[in-house]
């Protein structure tokens, strides 16, 4: 956990030194938005169709820094000063897993209140404790399947492309499950509580991936 | 021949035979089907062929399981194979399946099916096995990634399953039962006859290409011993090599 | 260069890097390394075969050789970053790769990459490793110090020039007082006045146990209590530096 911590702090020192990851997530959160207005020709969104919208232009955000994750170790030798160290393999997929949780939720700060305001869903204060908790539970699966896919794509030649094939579908049932239950807490009818189905299959599918993931980590970081 | 791969003469004629058994009931024994009529019958290969790559995918995982335990590079081999075999099942059964859509629902493509959903959805994450070994240089560790992939990918294929169940439960209540529940007793030993052939035909072709896969290794050795250690390059490649 | 007010600092943390070297040559006896039979490949080209050799503490290993010898690669086998493909490899006696953890926190690796993140400073880089090898955070201001590197410490690693970076790179290589060095042409960019603050880090007053390469054959003999010779992954020549004739050096490099 210290050598967790220890990665961790430096990823985070390091994001703050480049601003690399972060403020293009945010930016390509809002333009999606943009898109989103002018594709779907609407004004404001609701329902099923906010909760859709809202669940893509999340993922691309996190595509950008699951991109991004590892690619200061590749480059700059963090892969082999870490297995230099006399620490656990696992302490660096916990790390990068919680700094790719962090990213999503600050970028979740920005993407929220943007989303409020230029696709003005309906009853989204109303309901937000409940979007909150989805939220938290996508971005589990996010950092989990993010830091996995990423780990595995970085040493490819073609990691940008790799990355992104092999993370969509083994993302789509967290997102099914996230756009399924925001979806009935945009409604105009909303209950402003989430569906307790929707937040179970999220839990399980972080808790499933997480121990898939941490089970498998050490073979994708050793040379 | 090779050392892994033995008894391919054998299991190819039984093969043979269950295919030509498989194909007989079908066309002469099964009952035509009194709504969709002659076009039916492709479910006695749709099925078949969905159920075994599916096996086969996660039978890839377990065979990746292999590999990390072991370091063997058989175990590759045999979840290479194992997979890309299965992808080629799959995209056939989804061809076949989506004309068995067209005759019996009107649709090539039915979103309301969750088990055709969650087999695209399948077929979509394998089809990136071979760009991501394609894309990893050191044979060693194209190995060990594509073992990683094989487990977490065979692990998905249940899991997704259920959850794309769980979303289409909610607006769609399934009519159809693919599977087949009721079916009567000459639709089943039909049924079953086809599934078992083409069980086998999966085992014999996943056999031949590691045969083939293990004499052109030899090959190259041989004519690296023979050339020494300038006999060319290695191509880049994404199968084990 | 701001070398002449940090002298006085950095000969103290010197000397106490040194006594720890000694201490750790004394209670030597086993051989720090005993390699037998290492062979490595990479797919189907072999680029070690057959070397066998033990080094015993306080001594140093030249390895030479041409670019594409193998001599990075046995560094990084020895690192513990590649595992050997046939024969066995023991550090500390412990054999590798299966017991890899308990050697790791013993051995300093100084490679061609600095392994150090452009975007932080030399502290903050630093101060990374001295956590992930649990070494108090005191130490960093140490080996900074020993290196001259105290003033533009906070300097982000991108902005320095080649030969600081390397001086930042022997400071990261001995942070946790390593028992086997492990240096992959260490003077490489570094002025002589660099090399001379560097020389009781990892020079052979260090008194630690080394395995060195350098483009500079002749410098690695002067050193060198043991010299391997590398010539298409296998072991040209293993014996004394005394005991290796010119014209065989010159053959290697030919």
């Amino acid at each position: 956990m210290r050598t967790a911590a220890a990665i961790l702090r430096k990823d985070l020192l390091l994001e703050l030194r480049t601003l690399e990851t972060l403020p293009s997530m945010a930016l390509l959160s809002i333009s999606t938005f943009v898109i989103f207005h002018f594709g779907l020709n609407q004004d404001s969104l609701s329902g099923q169709l906010a909760a859709g919208v809202f669940t893509v232009t999340l993922l691309f955000a996190a595509m950008l820094a699951i991109n991004r994750l590892f690619v200061a170790e590749r480059e700059q030798g963090g892969f082999d000063a870490f297995l230099l160290a006399p620490v656990d393999r696992t302490a660096m997929f916990v790390a990068k897993a919680a700094a790719l949780f962090i990213f999503m939720v600050a970028l979740e700060l920005v993407a929220v209140p943007a989303f409020a305001l230029l696709l003005a869903p309906p009853r989204l204060g109303h309901s937000l404790a409940g979007f909150v908790l989805l939220l938290v539970l996508a971005d589990g699966a996010f950092a989990v399947i993010g830091t996995f896919v990423s780990a595995l794509a970085v040493h490819t030649r073609a990691r940008d492309l790799i990355g992104p094939i092999i993370g969509l579908p083994l993302m789509l049932p967290a997102l099914i499950a996230t756009a399924r239950g925001i979806g009935p807490l945009l409604r105009a009818n909303s209950s402003g509580s989430p569906q307790l189905k929707w937040l179970l299959v999220l839990a399980l599918y972080d808790l499933f991936n997480a121990l898939l993931a941490v089970g498998l980590f050490d073979y994708l970081i050793e040379e | 021949m090779s050392t892994h791969v033995r008894h391919l003469r054998g299991l190819t004629v039984v093969t043979a035979l269950m295919i030509t058994a498989g194909l007989a009931l079908t066309f002469f024994y099964a009952p035509l089907d009194a709504e969709q009529g002659f076009v039916q019958k492709i479910f006695y290969i749709h099925v078949p062929l969905a159920i075994v790559s599916l096996v086969g995918f996660c039978l890839g995982g377990v065979y990746g399981i292999g590999y990390l335990r072991t370091g063997k590079r058989v175990w590759d081999m045999r979840s290479y194979c194992a997979i890309h075999m299965s992808l080629i099942f799959s995209v056939a059964g989804l061809l076949a399946g989506s004309i068995w859509a067209k005759a019996s629902w009107g649709h090539w493509w039915v979103w309301s099916d969750p088990t055709l959903v969650s087999y695209l959805i399948v077929i979509l994450l394998y089809c990136t096995y071979q760009p991501m070994r394609f894309s990893i240089e050191d044979p060693e560790r194209q190995a060990r990634y594509a073992a990683v992939f094989s487990i977490v990918a065979g692990a998905f294929v249940p899991i997704n399953f259920i959850i794309v169940n769980l979303s289409s439960e909610y607006l769609h209540p399934r009519v159809l039962n693919l599977e087949g529940g009721a079916m009567p007793g000459s639709m089943k030993l039909a049924f079953y006859t086809s599934l078992i052939a083409v069980a086998l035909l999966f085992a014999t072709l996943m056999k031949y290409e590691m045969a083939a896969k293990e004499l052109r290794i030899e090959t190259r050795r041989l004519r690296r011993r023979l050339l020494g250690d300038d006999a060319g390059p290695l191509g880049r490649t994404a199968s084990p090599s | 260069m701001q070398l002449p007010h940090c002298v006085g600092e950095m000969r103290d943390a010197a000397s106490t890097i040194t006594t720890e070297g000694a201490a750790a040559a004394a209670d030597g006896g086993s051989p720090v390394v005993a390699l037998e039979r290492l062979s490595r490949h990479f797919g189907e080209r072999t680029v070690l075969r057959g070397i066998t050799l033990e080094l015993r503490a306080g001594q140093t290993l030249a390895v030479l050789g041409r670019n594409g010898a193998g001599k990075s690669t046995l560094l990084r086998i020895l690192a513990t970053l590649l595992r050997p493909h046939a024969g066995s490899v023991k550090l500390f006696g412990e054999p590798l790769p299966r017991q890899a953890w308990a050697v790791r926190g013993r051995i300093g690796l100084l490679g061609h990459e600095p392994l150090l993140y452009r975007d932080l400073s030399g502290r903050e880089n630093l101060t990374y490793h001295a956590r992930l090898y649990r070494v108090p955070t005191a130490r960093v201001e140490e080996v900074l110090a020993a290196v001259g590197m105290r003033q533009r410490g906070d300097d982000p690693v991108r902005s320095l020039s080649r030969g600081m970076v390397q001086r930042l790179t022997v400071a990261r290589a001995v942070l946790h007082s390593p028992e086997l060095l492990l240096l992959d042409e260490p003077r490489s960019n570094l002025d002589p006045a660099a090399g001379d603050l560097v020389e009781p880090l990892i020079g052979r007053s260090a008194g630690i146990t080394r395995v060195l390469t350098s483009h500079d054959p002749q410098a690695a003999l002067a050193e060198a209590d043991l010299v391997l010779a590398l010539a298409g992954g296998r072991a040209a020549y293993l014996g004394p530096p005394d005991g290796l004739a010119p014209e065989k050096l010159r053959s290697l490099y030919a």
